[in-house]
């Protein structure tokens, strides 16, 4: 059978979503960002949600998420996304509202604003991206910086007595009683990519039910940051990521 | 019946970063020695022969490059 | 005749946001301001107006609050003292910047630091200047009254939204604490999705119908030449607003020789200071700034060749006089009185000053 009797529009199986505008990610080749991107995207033309869902990008990597969900965004301060979400859902009570954070916007310097919006049980979805370094200003330690880890300003690698602990925030929110659905995926591989779009479209549905909210961190990499290749990036985050950020739903309710 | 697929790749705005090709599990896929107008070393079927439309190159793809065509036979 | 009601200038403000159809007050404790959240928690407007009313977990997080409601083209406001502005210049920095309405109630008390709890108007160059980082403005409303307080909060929204721009009211704990008969305006209905979207749609995020493409709200620009554009246009905004919404009141400065100019508590001194001074031989007058920003300075400039002498009075080391100086420009002598701490001159010891300032 020749090619091009297969490649026709009847024969398409998977193509990339009109959710997704036409703009050329600006992250670096393999990184996980874009696979995330991509599964927000998908979830909301698999629910038909675009007309009603409003996304609020950190500052980091992904502050320009806005420049690839045809939706509605807000940009918000460095670690105030879960406060502009908070309004945006009271006031719109039937959007959809997600924030999409990295770890040094959600695990640090917005510490209190997601404690206490998931407390108080914002019926949002968060959607946290735990790469442990800080990308966009070149490699500097995150919070969820690996012990022995080497970033811009843990050279030496990270040492529990000089830098802290690595900071398992997901299971800290876990606790939280306002929290409805807390999980932690992957998107390394095709069945980590399909549990981690579950994932992101059980939120979504909480969020219409009123649940409370749901968190939804993907453990990934930046092969940039970590000074890898992609693939390598992934195999490295297999290998130290996992057993330190185990994969899996915490809280299901 | 046996399932025949093909992909059709977006060469310009592929990165090359190579993530699919590990996970093709008929090794369908590989990078060009050419490379796109950005310097990327981008996606092609190498083995078109062997692809079966899976999906799982498209999936993992983090820029949306890849659309996969199945047909079953 | 409209109802009048006995009220603090705290709760005015309260009272005026449910009235004035307001979406959404979001809020931290602080004194001497607590009882704007305190009444609105009280009212429960939520079951009538359906307006939200939320304590978060800090003025940071108030603030943004405010900045994500504001994104919505909703009517969203927030208040606090000094200490707690201070934390909400970041967010103040970004609305700006993205070019959002929302208004701010900041009840002064004394600084710096954790400073005290009793009135000042020491936060007049944070408010006046901006506070945050980069060239902005607010504008900003100087309340000499309870009725002040209720009426500014109609009228911060209204400006909030003619120029998408955040208002701010600068009280100070004088007129929030203080009790005075205020009249009640008849109630506006909130803006209903239907009148959000008609009004706000071209920028606001509510959900991206078919027709247009996602609205993105940001206030942030990679490239030098497209982040200097934004900052002539919001330079060109500041200018019409300066044009356009000055408001001041004068008293008899009409044969004035010596004009005292206060805002906000001080210009209810100042005008017993004018009294005083004519009953004295003085020819005073008073100028009161409404608008701080935009500032009088046509009315001031107005007033220049009739004038011996201004004296700014203020409850701070001297900032408001910094303007008036560069006004004056050297043609008038500009002179300061002021009390700090939460300390309150009394007229006579304000007289006293007049007259040592311009036998010096």
């Amino acid at each position: 059978m020749d090619i091009k009797d297969i490649i026709k529009p009847e024969n398409k199986v998977y193509g990339k979503t009109p959710v997704l505008k036409d703009a050329v990610l600006h992250y670096c080749p393999g990184c996980s960002h874009g696979v995330v991107h991509k599964l927000i995207a998908e979830v909301i033309e698999e629910m038909g949600i675009q007309d009603k869902t409003i996304g609020i990008s950190p500052v980091g990597c992904s502050v320009f998420a806005y420049n690839y969900l045809d939706i509605d965004w807000q940009q918000a301060a460095h670690g105030r996304a879960p406060a502009l979400a908070t309004a945006t859902k009271r006031l719109m009570p039937d959007k959809y509202v997600f924030t999409y954070q990295g770890d040094g916007d959600l695990a640090s310097i917005g510490t209190a604003e997601i404690m206490h919006a998931c407390n108080r049980g914002e019926n949002i979805v968060v959607i946290f991206i735990n790469n442990a370094i800080y990308g966009m200003t070149g490699g500097q330690m995150a919070p969820t910086t690996l012990l022995g880890q080497v970033t811009a300003t843990t050279p030496y690698g990270r040492q529990a007595d000089l830098n802290g602990y690595p900071l398992k925030i997901t299971e800290l929110i876990a606790q939280l009683e306002g929290t409805c659905y807390v999980t932690r995926q992957s998107v390394q591989n095709p069945a980590a990519v399909r549990k981690t779009k579950k994932a992101i479209r059980k939120a979504f549905e909480n969020s219409a039910m009123n649940k409370g909210t749901s968190f939804v961190e993907v453990v990934s990499t930046c092969n940039s940051g970590w000074k890898t290749t992609p693939v390598k990036a992934n195999k490295w985050m297999e290998e130290n990521m996992f057993p330190f950020y185990p994969l899996g739903d915490m809280k299901d309710r | 019946m046996a399932l025949r697929g093909a992909i059709v790749v977006d060469t310009e705005r592929c990165k090359g970063c190579g993530v699919c090709v590990v996970n093709c599990p008929t090794q369908t896929i590989a990078l060009s020695k050419e490379v796109n107008s950005k310097g990327y070393n981008f996606l092609y079927m190498e083995k078109p022969e062997n692809c079966t439309g899976c999906t799982n190159c498209a999936t993992v793809c983090p820029d949306a490059v890849i659309t996969v065509y199945r047909v079953k036979i | 005749m409209a109802e009048k009601v006995l009220m603090k200038g705290n709760e005015a403000i309260a009272y005026a946001a449910i009235n004035c159809g307001c979406d959404g007050y979001f809020g931290y404790p602080i004194t001497p301001q607590s009882e704007v959240m305190e009444t609105l928690m009280k009212e429960k407007p939520w079951e009538t107006t359906g307006m939200v009313v939320l304590q978060a977990e800090s003025e940071t997080s108030s603030i943004n609050m405010v900045y994500g409601g504001a994104c919505c083209g909703k009517k969203v406001m927030t208040s606090s003292s000094s200490p707690g502005i201070s934390l909400m210049c970041e967010g103040l920095s970004y609305i700006a910047g993205a070019e959002l309405p929302c208004l701010v109630v900041n009840v002064m008390r004394g600084g710096p630091g954790l400073g005290t709890i009793q009135p000042s108007q020491g936060d007049y160059f944070q408010a006046t200047k901006a506070g945050g980082h980069g060239d902005y403005r607010m504008i900003v409303l100087a309340p000499a009254s309870a009725q002040d307080m209720y009426d500014f909060v109609d009228l911060g929204f209204e400006l909030a939204f003619k120029y998408r721009n955040p208002a701010m009211i600068l009280g100070d704990g004088v007129i929030g604490q203080m009790m005075e008969k205020v009249e009640i305006r008849p109630q506006k209905a909130r803006r209903t999705e239907e009148e959000v979207r008609a009004l706000c749609d071209s920028w606001a995020t509510i959900g991206k119908p078919e027709s247009r493409r996602g609205n993105t709200i940001t206030s942030l620009a990679l490239e030098a030449d497209v982040q200097e554009r934004h900052n002539i246009k919001l330079q060109k905004k500041y200018a019409e607003i300066e044009a356009n919404e000055v408001r001041y009141s004068t008293y008899k400065t009409e044969d004035a020789e010596h004009l005292i100019i206060a805002f906000g508590c001080m210009s209810r001194i100042g005008e017993a200071v004018v009294d005083y001074a004519r009953e004295q031989g003085y020819k005073v007058g008073l100028l009161r700034p409404i608008t701080l920003f935009p500032y009088p300075k046509a009315a001031i400039e107005a007033l220049i060749p009739q004038l011996k002498s201004i004296m700014s009075v203020e409850l701070n080391a001297g900032q408001m006089v910094e303007d008036i100086k560069v006004i004056a420009n050297g043609r008038v002598p500009v002179n300061f009185y002021g009390r700090q701490g939460g300390m309150i001159p009394d007229p006579e010891e304000v007289f006293e000053a007049f007259v040592k300032s311009i036998n010096k």
